[in-house]
């Protein structure tokens, strides 16, 4: 009894220590919009959401959600909005051209580049504009789009989804709109880049693929490792409209010194198709929720996860796949290795509401450990309220056998060589489901780098 | 010069328990030899040993292959001087498929003589390894296939033999190869072996039965008994061994089976 009281008072005084360092008032978030050049609706966005993060304590290892990932260790940058500004203004670096060109191969149908809350690139073909496509960046849409935005904006994944989730609303700097009229087959793929290489940044996005459409967008967050911690905080929400046909490729490969939080949310309507695939390269920690929506007959979704840790890297999905309505299909495949002190933790959950018959859900997380040091948990769950479905799921930790490794050194590859070729193969299932050559080359080059 | 692979005074150990007591034998390119004997004689402790399983340890005797003791050498290592083991029972290697596979192996040979080797151009690999699937009857999708996961029986031999084509070996032991075959299967294997058979090719075929042998003729028979080589002689002694079984060879070396 005296324990759990002592555990409780310890992780208060934590949240006291946390909130502390990231105290935000009404005036920061009133300079902020003065500053980002707010329309009204987007301030006042802003203020209801910053009510949720002044009134929602920051999460603790007390919470179910976040038992596994202690984020006590971060050391807050300062998120007044003015200072965020000056630290953007220096040592400002350039993206990497290798961020800009390889992931969606030869042609792109648009591609956006924002460099520190700055757009420094952004084009959509002519094609694609004038069948009334948007591609643009996230600001510049709550000014030229507001209509059209507020339909989504904040509607999956609202201020009161959790702290991280208010956050990002309150003070959200930079981040990206994708809306595909009904009926528009977007051929090439849209690319944007986010380089996030500020102590403190803010992106939400917002991917909208109307009824019979089609699209493909690669969207990648990344920065360049430094030495102090830096956060970043997103929202991301995704549509898919009836027999739309929507392939979302995310690739998360921030510098190591990066602490990520992601609230993120897909709905999918009547025998519409989503295609979610996640790859988590970098950040210090992360910790991502993603969640899919199946709310009308038939619709379809696949959620397949990549994800290779190594030094002091803590990577955290939390997934949930919910079926709504009758004859829906979910998939998710998460395929992780784990190397040096590093940790991983997936959380997964398949929820069934009651009369969401003949549905079909699947949940696998596979994870390679290649030292002793480090640790996977791997944590699936079902939570089923019909009674004419087909749920199934499996979790499984290993480590490379020696058995396969005689093998492959017996004809002639060296220990490294056969160790890679093994861990290519483990991730082949989750490559395979990758669209693009170039996407799949970067995380080949991912997994040598890391294994090197 | 042609490769010898020796074997001198070989003393295994598997958890403590010795299972070769002092084997001896020579293996010379262009010879094929069987070596035969009942279950758990340590026929297969010796192929892995020769290959450098860690299970295995040697606690003497030395194995020689052109002037160099391979015991001193790693598993990769051994492979590259020339050395193969078709293996009993090849594991699966999910996600890796048999082309992938043969051309890291051959990549990673041409590192091993000049590191700065880009490794056998991707249109070279592919003729090589068409021209080898060719030669063993093979079905060319067989190269798309995740090596060695859901092959039938026969197919996990067949990829052994396929890999023992296309890398080339000057030494190959063949461990229970015709184990678990059918006699269609067999033929086949047995055929792909005979294909490459010939000067620059030594083998070693480890077997239980004789059969294999109705296939691909040895040079020369040995027989293992509790964990040493008793009886050497031509193709006649597997013959003998098919007609009468061990007893015999129990009974004149019941010091050995005991």
């Amino acid at each position: 009894m005296s324990k759990t009281t002592t555990t409780a008072a310890t992780s208060e005084h934590a949240r006291q220590q946390v909130a502390a360092a990231v105290t935000l008032t009404k005036a920061d978030i009133q300079k902020l919009s003065v500053r980002l050049r707010d329309s009204d609706w987007h301030a006042a966005e802003r203020l209801r959401a910053w009510r949720v993060f002044r009134d929602t304590p920051m999460p603790a290892i007390t919470d179910d959600a976040w038992r596994r990932t202690d984020i006590r260790g971060l050391r807050w940058p300062e998120l007044k909005p003015g200072r965020m500004q000056n630290a953007a203004k220096n040592g400002h670096s350039a993206v990497p051209a290798r961020l800009l060109r390889p992931l969606v191969g030869g042609e792109h149908g648009g591609q956006l580049v924002i460099n520190r809350g700055k757009v420094v690139e952004r084009n959509l073909a002519a094609s694609l504009r004038r069948k009334g496509v948007i591609f643009t960046d996230f600001l510049t849409a709550t000014r030229q789009h507001s209509d059209l935005l507020r339909k989504y904006l904040g509607k999956s994944v609202p201020a009161s989804q959790g702290k991280f989730a208010a956050m990002a609303a309150c003070l959200a700097d930079q981040g990206v709109f994708v809306y595909v009229p009904r009926g528009v087959k977007a051929e090439l793929p849209l690319h944007s880049v986010i380089w996030a290489d500020a102590p403190a940044q803010f992106s939400r996005l917002v991917v909208v693929a109307e009824a019979d459409s089609a699209l493909t967008f690669v969207h990648e967050l990344a920065s360049q490792t430094q030495r102090q911690h830096a956060v970043h905080v997103g929202t991301v929400e995704v549509y898919a409209g009836r027999n739309a046909n929507l392939q979302f490729i995310e690739v998360q490969s921030l510098g190591q010194n990066v602490w990520h939080f992601a609230h993120e949310r897909s709905r999918v309507q009547r025998n519409g198709k989503l295609d979610w695939i996640f790859s988590a390269i970098g950040s210090r920690l992360t910790k991502n929720f993603s969640e899919i929506d199946l709310v009308e007959n038939g619709a379809w979704g696949r959620m397949s996860g990549f994800y290779f840790a190594e030094g002091d890297q803590h990577l955290d999905h939390d997934t949930q796949q919910n079926h709504h309505a009758e004859h829906t299909t979910s998939d998710l495949l998460f395929k992780g290795a784990l190397r040096d002190r590093s940790r991983s933790v997936w959380q997964g959950m398949i929820y069934v509401a009651p009369g969401a018959q003949k549905t079909d859900g699947y949940q696998a997380n596979r994870n390679l450990v290649l030292s002793k040091q480090a640790r996977a948990d791997s944590i699936p769950g079902l939570e089923i309220l019909a009674d004419d479905v087909r749920c199934t799921h499996g979790a499984t930790i290993g480590q490379l056998e020696m058995e396969h490794m005689f093998y492959l050194m017996s004809r002639g590859m060296p220990e490294a060589e056969a160790r890679r070729v093994l861990v290519d193969g483990f991730f082949d299932p989750v490559m395979e489901r990758i669209p693009f050559e170039g996407v799949r080359e970067r995380l080949k080059r991912v997994i040598a780098q890391k294994m090197g | 010069m042609s490769a010898v692979l020796e074997i001198r005074d070989l003393h295994v150990s598997v958890e403590g328990k010795e299972i070769l007591r002092g084997v001896n034998l020579v293996v010379k390119q262009g010879e094929v030899h069987a070596l035969m004997g009942p279950n758990g004689t340590g026929k297969s402790t010796l192929s892995n040993t020769l290959m450098g399983h860690p299970h295995y340890v040697v606690t003497s005797g030395q194995v020689i292959m052109d002037g160099v003791d391979l015991l001193e050498l790693g598993v990769d290592e051994r492979s590259r001087m020339g050395l193969f083991l078709a293996f009993q029972y090849p594991v699966a290697i999910p996600g890796v498929t048999v082309a992938n596979f043969l051309r890291t192996a051959i990549n990673a040979r041409l590192r091993a003589v000049d590191p700065k080797s880009k490794g056998m151009p991707i249109p070279q690999f592919r003729k090589l390894l068409k021209e080898r699937m060719d030669t063993l009857q093979m079905s060319h999708d067989f190269a798309g296939r995740y090596l060695n996961e859901g092959f039938s029986g026969g197919e996990k031999k067949r990829a052994e033999i396929l890999q023992l084509a296309t890398l080339e070996p000057t030494i190959a032991i063949m461990d229970e190869t015709d184990s678990g075959l059918d006699i269609d299967a067999l033929r086949i294997v047995a055929d792909g072996i005979n294909k490459l058979v010939g000067p620059k090719l030594g083998v070693l075929i480890i077997t239980h039965y004789q059969r294999m042998l109705n296939y691909i003729k040895p040079d020369k028979v040995h027989i293992m008994m509790g964990g040493r080589i008793v009886e050497s002689g031509g193709a006649d002694l597997a013959l003998q061994l098919e007609a009468q079984g061990y007893e015999w060879v129990r009974e004149r070396y019941a010091e050995a089976a005991a």
